[in-house]
């Protein structure tokens, strides 16, 4: 479902993504691991065609990142590493101009609407505008957004960042009921979530991917907990 | 389209979500009145409004840029241009989408001037023909300055520099065609040259306007000049919306 091929980016001398390569199939959930400034959100935003690769490139669900952006988008439901959202409207309208970007129309707009609202908990929210809510909540909306389509692939960047423990606990509650439909890829700093919801870790550092596997396989290998296992790769391999 | 049409409705809504609107609206219609009243508007004895065309250049330079500072500004400085960007939308649709709601929103505000052209048909027989061909080049003047607002807007992610290099473009293009400034100019500059100067502003096109002409020269000047700058705007923001 997603082809990544020696994707590469830079700004200016920095070297943000490295020409990484890799695939990623429906039922995976792939968490993107690695230190600050690693590149992870970059690649994420190459992926969704937010920014063009300088050099190599991918396929979302066959369209190709740099021919077919609008298909790679249809396809996909991103979720921004600060969930940006029009702070000024309600999570009710907001939602709504998703479904009208999207042409999720009539019917089926009530339908995705009804869906989404309840599993991301906003119905108390709902009619409030987005600057008046809380961090936890506004990721929440903009989780709903990303999922108001029912996308076959979803890229997560941070998507328990603020919220609190029972929230956390409800997000990857969420994530492992979709996961076995969906293609989805998580950006995370948190290790115990790798190991709740992660099928497959990829560790990246300094732009470059540094070992490929599962968690349970890293920890097989390393004798340690993930935590140690993330400082041993990081700290060795970008030193 | 409907993309382009969900931009347009909830860029227009947005304007009426806030106070923004308000104050606009109130700030505008309030000079646009008091100056054209200023102006000598009963001294003149005459039933038209051109004492009130003649001074929206020097409004329009103000009010538009603090319109169009936040069209892209306020996008950026929240980060929603990434969520606009990763929706299944093109650059031209969204830049189209927001500019053409600011300028529905500005000819809003112009409309709602109404009650000057019922003063003016109260108090005489004026010509509609030339009320109308007023309007319609103080219109397009509003959308040629927005068109410059928006790519300033699209440069700078603060709103503040977006205004000021706005106020500057737009005022520049404004004053070169003034007569003392082209008479200042003829002393150095040779003929051809302030004649060209006088040709890419504001001024030359919008008056000739007022006056009731509407010549296909002036209708291209508008046209090019929104055209060129949203496009520049769009290719501005291509580049920079990651930055």
């Amino acid at each position: 479902m997603i082809e990544v091929k020696e994707l590469r980016r830079c700004f200016g001398p920095v070297v943000a993504v490295d020409g990484i390569s890799f695939s990623a199939e429906k039922g995976q959930v792939v968490g993107l691991l690695g230190p600050n400034g690693a590149g992870k959100t970059t690649a994420m935003r190459m992926l969704t065609c937010y920014i063009r690769p300088d050099s190599g490139t991918a396929s979302v669900c066959g369209h190709d990142i740099l021919r077919d952006a609008l298909g790679v988008r249809r396809s996909m439901g991103y979720l921004a590493e600060n969930s940006p959202a029009y702070p000024e409207m309600t999570v009710g309208g907001f939602l709504k101009f998703i479904c009208d970007v999207r042409q999720i129309k009539g019917k089926r707009r009530k339908q995705a609407l009804d869906r989404v609202v309840p599993i991301c908990s906003i119905d108390s929210v709902y009619h409030q505008t987005i600057e008046t809510l809380s961090k936890g909540y506004k990721r929440r909306v903009g989780l709903a957004q990303a999922l108001i389509h029912d996308p076959d692939v979803l890229i997560l960047d941070e998507p328990t960042d603020g919220l609190d423990p029972n929230q956390k606990h409800g997000v990857r509650q969420l994530i492992e009921t979709m996961a076995k439909d969906k293609c989805i890829i998580i950006s995370t700093h948190i290790l115990e979530e790798v190991e709740a919801v992660c099928s497959r870790t990829i560790i990246v550092a300094k732009g470059r991917i540094l070992t490929d596997s599962t968690p349970k396989e890293l920890k097989e290998k390393y004798q340690a907990s993930l935590d140690e296992v993330f400082r041993k790769i990081t700290r060795a391999k970008s030193a | 389209m409907n993309s382009f049409c969900a931009v347009f409705k909830r860029e227009l809504k947005s304007y009426f979500a806030t106070p923004l609107a308000y104050v606009f609206l109130v700030i505008f219609l309030f000079f646009s009145g008091y100056l054209a009243f200023k102006q000598g508007f009963y001294e003149a004895r005459q039933a038209d409004m051109r004492s009130f065309f003649v001074n929206l250049p020097l409004l329009f330079v103000f009010m538009v840029p603090s319109t169009a500072m936040r069209l892209w500004a306020e996008e950026r400085k929240v980060g929603s241009v990434e969520l606009l960007f990763t929706l299944p939308i093109t650059i031209t649709q969204a830049v189209l989408g927001k500019f053409l709601a600011a300028w529905l929103f500005l000819g809003i505000a112009l409309l709602l001037t109404f009650p000057m052209v019922l003063t003016v048909t109260y108090l005489g027989d004026p010509d509609m023909g030339l009320i109308a061909t007023g309007y319609l080049g103080a219109f397009l003047m509003a959308g040629g300055f927005l068109a410059i607002g928006c790519f300033f807007s699209a440069l700078s992610k603060n709103q503040v520099i977006a205004f000021v290099l706005s106020v500057v473009a737009c005022a520049v293009l404004v004053f070169a065609g003034m007569p003392t400034t082209l008479n200042y100019l003829s002393t150095f500059l040779p003929m051809g040259l302030v004649t060209a100067i006088e040709g890419m502003s504001f001024q030359e096109h919008f008056e000739s306007m007022q006056k009731g002409v509407l010549q296909f020269g002036d209708l291209a000047y508008f046209v090019v000049l929104i055209a060129g700058w949203v496009a520049a705007c769009a290719v501005i923001l291509d580049e920079r919306k990651a930055s």
